[in-house]
């Protein structure tokens, strides 16, 4: 019922190409993140799918049917924006019921399905409030009501959490995952950060400079990086990238480690460095150490609480079954 | 945001204004251009159906080297010059005070902003009656009572008087624009430079009066382009008499009371010229904020 | 600021403030003040305070013997009538440079603007010309053109700025919840402009009643608003302070209470942006 297909999509805004030709395919039911630093596109992309812009080049598949030239709100689709967008004139209830308005249902189904949303979502005790007196969780609620009483095909997220606090976030990310266990609707999530991505995703898309760099699981992103790019985004802290010498003894041009595959040993291994500054959380403690594997310091990561000293010395030793080798293009080596 | 649809559309729905607003600018200024370059004087026989001799730039020159010309230079300069200074230096320290902490700060700001809402004609006849009068206006009951003569304000002070009248009525606009720019200040570059141990006297000089120099060359560009054609009030209190007569005010006489037309139309495109060179300053600053 | 400032000082520049604020408004205290003297009393050496008698006498005079209802009529006429239609021609276009910018929108934005600039005195004839030919000369409808034409730059300015404060994502939602354009404007566009719409409205209410160049030199007897009417007094016979102060009373009050709400209008409407 919600299935996207992308077929040599691209935008241009003038002379500047910001997404080249791209395909993608989104399978009905999935929760895709579209993920990637600033300026890369996602958001463009998410807008090109819903009809708020134009595309300059390609088609759009929703459903089978081409939806290239078809006006937003007759894409069946539904968007939840980063500000929420709500009517500032109009109370919850108004609000949410709006798109049925426009659809020229009747009362009582408006009433039928805006008092449903306003179930799942615990907004029925402010239905009379106006977005004014909410605070930002429940203004994003209240986005999503707007949303899911369309039954739209496919829900769209354009950055819909970074306008709230890290607490709420975390709140709110389980809360938008267990709306889509509970949907079963296709879901287009966009975002920079790459913590809501891997937990949330069935999917994810990386996107640099409008370019899809990999298309995968979360696991598979992490555990099979395609390139460079996706090897250091996904991941935190990032993967160690060491190039020169060391890659060279694995014939490789780079060669990637993450902090958690690194084993620490005051003893012995196989870089000797001397530790930097270390972070302490409690639960892991990250060290950034000075080897002589790499002009870069390395970042390592202990279980628990481990105190090592300024300027102590350490040996790490990577595990070879997670060691990641990249070619001269940044492409992985199998 | 845009799509085709929402282009054409927008197009449809500036026009109206930009058609009116080029009729309005083009129909009126050609026909001022063209009556420059004539010889009429509806008053002497001239009229449009039996056609107008053409005598190029004589309007020009003549309106240039009338005797009225220079004197009418100066007391525009004098009057739209004094105003300026009397409103920007009051307007800066009136702001200054305002931004204080006041009890019933409310108040005085209406106070202080009413007179921008008095119509020209008004102020002007009650300053030249109820004021200036050297019978009966409360300046000559004031002179009278520190045992002075009363000054005949409008007959022999009329530059003066005029620009009382005008900077009266401008004082509050010059505040209230000084005022939002002082508010729009950041308090923490004032209390960054308080740490950084800045007088009071230093802090403005370094601080708030570079930060208000851009709202005063606004007040002051906006404020020459309408006080460059202040007529109501020399109309009703001089008439244009004792020195008072400014570019516009001749201008206004050319066409109405000599009835000269194309002398008038030349003075006019004078006033446009002039009016626009003021315009294209203001209009670069305004330009650069559409940018941010 | 947080700190607190020592009560001397506050009582001081309270004095000063309002010792200034009170003198700059004197002139219109004085106006209000003499018109309910009789005239004698309005030019009484020295000049009084009180202890006058308060009479409503000027007011009826004024009205009896120069209809001053007509003129005041025109005026609101006049000043409304300019907005209006000031207001239907400028929504659309500003609306169309606010949510449908082009490259050109700037510039046509500011060339509107420069359109104020134009000296007024530099088309008087031309525009008289067109007035007889026309048969507006002394109509207020001629009157309601000229103003609109001079104080649209402002109109359709203000209205701009106060539309692209409207969060652009909002209408895009609205695009999204299935609204054609004539809902969006509808349903969502205009209540959230109209506080901005109001607002222009007001200041140029203000501006179109006060215009004192066109409304004296194209009206005479019929259409003349307010300004002429009190213009009417810079030849005066006998004496006359004190219906002068009835008339310019009753001329100015319903335009400073107004102005009294449009303080933040008048920057934003007469400084195109450039102070904020």
């Amino acid at each position: 019922m919600g299935s996207i297909v992308l077929e040599k999509v691209k935008k241009s805004f003038g002379d500047v190409t910001v997404i080249p030709p791209l395909d993608l395919q989104i399978d009905d039911g999935e929760f895709v993140v579209f993920v990637g630093p600033s300026g890369c596109g996602k958001s463009t992309l998410l807008r090109l799918i819903a009809g708020l812009e134009d595309v300059s080049g390609g088609t759009i598949r929703i459903d089978g049917r081409d939806a290239t030239e078809i006006p937003p709100a007759r894409r069946g689709l539904a968007m939840v924006f980063q500000s929420y967008a709500l009517y500032p004139h109009m109370s919850v209830r108004k609000n949410i019921a709006f798109p049925l308005r426009m659809a020229k249902l009747d009362q009582a189904e408006i009433d039928r399905r805006v008092g449903a949303a306003a179930d799942i979502l615990n907004l029925t005790a402010y239905l009379d409030r106006r977005p004014g007196q909410l605070s930002g969780g429940q203004r994003q609620r209240v986005a999503i009501g707007r949303a899911i009483v369309r039954e739209p095909a496919a829900f769209l997220f354009d950055e819909p959490l970074s306008n709230l606090d890290a607490a709420l976030r975390v709140g709110m990310r389980l809360e938008i995952s267990e709306l889509h266990k509970r949907l079963a609707t296709t879901m287009i999530y966009v975002t920079h950060d790459q913590v809501e991505a891997m937990t949330m995703a069935d999917k994810i898309v990386v996107l640099q400079a409008g370019v899809i760099e990999q298309v995968g699981s979360p696991l598979e992103l992490y555990q099979r990086p395609r390139n460079v790019f996706v090897a250091g985004f996904i991941g935190s802290p990032r993967m160690n990238l060491i190039e020169g010498a060391e890659a060279r003894k694995h014939d490789a041009a780079a060669i990637g480690i993450r902090p958690e595959h690194l084993e620490i040993s005051q003893t012995e291994g196989l870089w000797k460095g001397t530790v930097g500054v270390s972070e302490h959380l409690g639960s892991d403690t990250f060290f950034h150490v000075q080897t002589n594997a790499s002009a870069q310091p390395l970042t390592a990561r202990a279980s628990g609480e481990l105190a090592l000293g300024y300027g102590s010395e350490v040996y790490l030793t990577p595990r070879p079954e997670h060691l990641h080798r990249f070619d001269e293009n940044g492409l992985r080596i199998a | 945001m845009a799509t085709q649809h929402s282009r054409s559309a927008a197009r449809l729905m500036m026009a109206p204004a930009v058609i009116l607003l080029l009729g309005w600018m083009l129909v009126p200024l050609t026909m001022t251009l063209y009556f420059s370059f004539k010889k009429y004087l509806p008053m002497r026989g001239d009229s449009l159906e039996r056609g107008l001799d053409w005598v190029g730039f004589e309007n020009y020159s003549r309106f240039l080297n009338s005797s009225s010309f220079w004197p009418s230079v100066q007391a525009t300069l004098l009057i739209v010059g004094g105003v300026l200074v009397i409103t920007v230096v009051l307007g800066v320290l009136l702001a200054i005070l305002l931004d204080q902490p006041i009890w019933g700060q409310g108040i005085v700001r209406i106070l202080i902003i009413a007179p921008f809402f008095v119509m020209p004609t008004v102020s002007a006849l009650v300053w030249k009656n109820m004021f200036m009068d050297p019978v009966n206006g409360m300046f000559a009951h004031l002179w009278r009572f520190f045992g002075a003569e009363p000054v005949s304000w409008l007959s022999d002070a009329s530059v003066q008087s005029i620009i009382m009248i005008v900077s009266w009525q401008w004082l509050p606009f010059a505040t209230l624009i000084l005022l939002t720019a002082i508010q729009s200040l950041d308090s923490e570059q004032i209390e960054a430079a308080e740490m950084d141990g800045a007088s009071v006297l230093s802090r403005f000089f370094y601080i708030v009066l570079p930060h208000l120099s851009r709202a005063i060359t606004i007040v002051i560009l906006i404020q020459t382009i309408f006080l460059l054609s202040i007529f109501a009030e020399i109309f009703v209190t001089t008439g244009g008499a004792f020195g008072t007569r400014t570019l516009t005010y001749l201008i206004f006489q050319r066409v109405v009371d000599s009835q000269n037309i194309g002398l008038g139309s030349a003075g006019g495109v004078y006033a446009i010229i002039l009016a626009n060179i003021v315009a294209i300053f203001l209009m670069r600053i305004v330009g650069k904020n559409l940018d941010r | 600021m947080a700190r607190a400032v020592s009560t001397r000082r506050k009582v001081m520049t309270t004095a000063l403030a309002w010792a200034i604020g009170l003198l700059i408004f004197f002139p219109i205290y004085w106006t209000i003040l003499t018109s309910f003297k009789t005239e004698a009393q309005a030019i009484n050496n020295p000049p009084l305070f009180f202890g006058f008698d308060w009479t409503l006498e000027n007011y009826s005079v004024v009205q009896d013997r120069s209809d001053y209802m007509r003129f005041l009529w025109n005026s609101v006429i006049i000043a409304g009538g300019s907005t209006a239609l000031g207001i239907l021609v400028a929504v659309p276009a500003a609306w169309s440079m606010a949510f449908v910018p082009s490259r050109r929108t700037k510039d046509i934005l500011l060339w509107m603007l420069s359109t104020k600039m134009l000296p007024a005195v530099g088309v008087l004839y031309p525009i008289s010309l067109i007035f007889v030919e026309f048969n507006l000369l002394d109509t207020r409808i001629g009157l309601i053109l000229v103003l609109m034409l001079i104080n649209l730059p402002i109109i359709v300015w203000m209205l701009y700025t106060y539309f692209r404060e409207i969060p652009g994502e909002i209408l895009e939602a609205a695009r999204m919840d299935g609204a054609g354009l004539r809902e969006e404007i509808l349903y969502v566009l205009t209540p959230m402009a109209i506080p901005g719409i109001a607002s222009t409205v007001l200041l140029n209410v203000i501006l179109a009643w006060n215009e004192a160049f066109w409304t004296l030199n194209l009206t005479a007897a019929n259409a003349g608003p307010l300004t002429a009417f009190i213009a009417s007094y810079s030849s005066p016979e006998g004496l006359f302070y004190a219906k002068l102060s009835a008339a310019s009373t009753m001329a100015i009050a319903p335009i400073l209470i107004l102005g009294w709400f449009s303080q933040k209008q008048l920057v934003r409407g007469l400084t195109f942006g450039a102070v904020k």
